[in-house]
């Protein structure tokens, strides 16, 4: 069992690095999205580094949802997906192998890039480190989300919008968790270890439900 | 292993394929699918397969112990599950340790279709024979007793048929199984052959006429 989730985790990753990587795609879209918000905001520092926390956040959400259709979608196409059908091991196990490389080239990124893009909106090194923290901690949880609905819509030909509207409702507690963790580490009334703690609840939650969902879809989609 | 099918139907979009087929494989047996284009062939391979869930009817597998049938089978169908932008090598080695039963090493079984040169060459670079070729040493990769082809030599020219012709009958010669799709001799001389036929049209329901899927 370890030697095909090994198997598959390389392999994932091997992809991502060798076909010019969705990891790379979404951490542009992130800088895009970081680098456009001061210019329609104007230089308002104050306001800036008020909001930065969650426009990086909102950033994160958006950047997740790129590439996040072709999770399972570029299987299907060429029958990689009837091949994991009859693996050794149990298609939950694939999952999970597939959305911790595709969370290792994405979100991952995003986490560990978020205190340079974060001098983009003028945050303090104490929110710097507050929202790479909590982007570690949530990212997860959006992988895992993502990948329920990357599932359902692998056999339908450019079902990316139709992913997008079913997966962001299931994705906004997430952002609310993380963004009011990223806020109470800037002082404020709630503790900065309460939303962090749901947030790492939120996470958890998502690895379980969201493999077994994701694999059951799978099964299911014919 | 031994295969039993009985009284199997397929229905897809609503629509009735095939209904009411039934057929034994001994160890060591082959099968020859045929039949008309759509007259579903791929779709008993993929049923087989475990991708599809059969209309009526059942599927069952004697002497795999534990494993499910999904397990102990090869699929090699006109989507090859090859990554183009890997290797030859690095594919085989990929379905090698997911699917378990290492037999062959991936250099070797590349060896046995003809292809020593191409194991460094990303698949992508590869014609479609070529492709088809790793596909069908995936069958020498890893060990299992039940091979479904989909049209296995399509784009495989006479020398590979002819190596393909071999691995079969070495494969039931050892007690294994293939079912094959096809609408030609594959040197499955001794096999049997399944027709589907068209099914009635009257064969359809009522409420079948709604289309159930395929409206996005």
């Amino acid at each position: 069992m370890i030697r095909a989730f090994s198997a598959l985790l390389a392999r994932d990753l091997k992809l991502a690095a060798r076909v010019g990587g969705s990891g790379a795609l979404s951490l542009v879209f992130f800088l895009m999205i970081v680098v456009l918000v001061p210019f329609a905001l104007g230089p308002d520092l104050n306001l800036l580094s008020r909001i930065g926390p969650a426009i990086l956040w909102l950033s994160a959400v958006l950047a997740t949802l790129i590439g996040l259709d072709r999770l399972f979608q570029s299987d299907e196409e060429d029958g990689s997906l009837d091949l994991m059908t009859g693996a050794a091991v149990p298609l939950e196990v694939v999952v999970l192998a597939k959305v911790l490389a595709s969370w290792l080239t994405t979100g991952l990124p995003l986490a560990l890039a978020s205190p340079l893009f974060g001098l983009l909106v003028a945050l303090s090194p104490k929110a710097m480190a507050a929202t790479a923290l909590t982007l570690a901690l949530g990212t997860p949880a959006l992988a895992f989300v993502g990948a329920v609905g990357a599932a359902l819509t692998a056999t339908i030909r450019r079902g990316g919008l139709i992913l997008a509207i079913v997966v962001l409702p299931l994705m906004i507690p997430t952002l609310i968790f993380g963004v009011s963790a990223a806020e109470a580490a800037l002082g404020g009334t709630v503790p900065f270890t309460t939303p962090l703690t749901v947030l790492a609840a939120l996470s958890l939650i998502a690895a379980v439900t969201g493999t077994l969902a994701a694999a059951a879809a799978l099964r299911w989609s014919e | 292993m031994r295969l039993i099918v009985e009284n199997l139907a397929c229905r897809r979009s609503g629509r009735r394929i095939f209904s009411g087929l039934s057929f034994t494989l001994e160890p060591g047996e082959g099968l020859m699918v045929t039949g008309r284009n759509g007259a579903g062939k791929s779709s008993l391979l993929t049923m087989l397969a475990g991708r599809l869930k059969p209309d009526a009817g059942t599927i069952r597998a004697e002497g795999i112990g534990e494993a499910t049938l999904p397990e102990c089978l090869h699929v090699i169908g006109h989507r090859d599950g090859l990554k183009s932008a890997l290797t030859a090598t690095e594919n085989l080695e990929f379905a090698r340790d997911l699917l378990g039963h290492p037999a062959a090493s991936p250099q070797a079984a590349l060896d046995a279709m003809g292809l020593p040169h191409v194991a460094r060459l990303p698949v992508g670079y590869l014609s479609a024979g070529q492709r088809r070729r790793v596909a069908l040493a995936r069958l020498l990769v890893c060990r299992r007793p039940l091979w479904l082809l989909d049209e296995p030599t399509a784009a495989l020219d006479l020398a590979s048929q002819g190596v393909l012709a071999g691995l079969m009958g070495r494969h039931r010669a050892e007690g294994g199984l293939v079912i094959a799709a096809t609408h030609q001799a594959l040197g499955l001389e001794d096999a049997r052959e399944l027709r589907i036929a068209a099914a009635a049209v009257d064969d359809r329901c009522e409420e079948d006429t709604f289309e159930t899927e395929n409206w996005l």
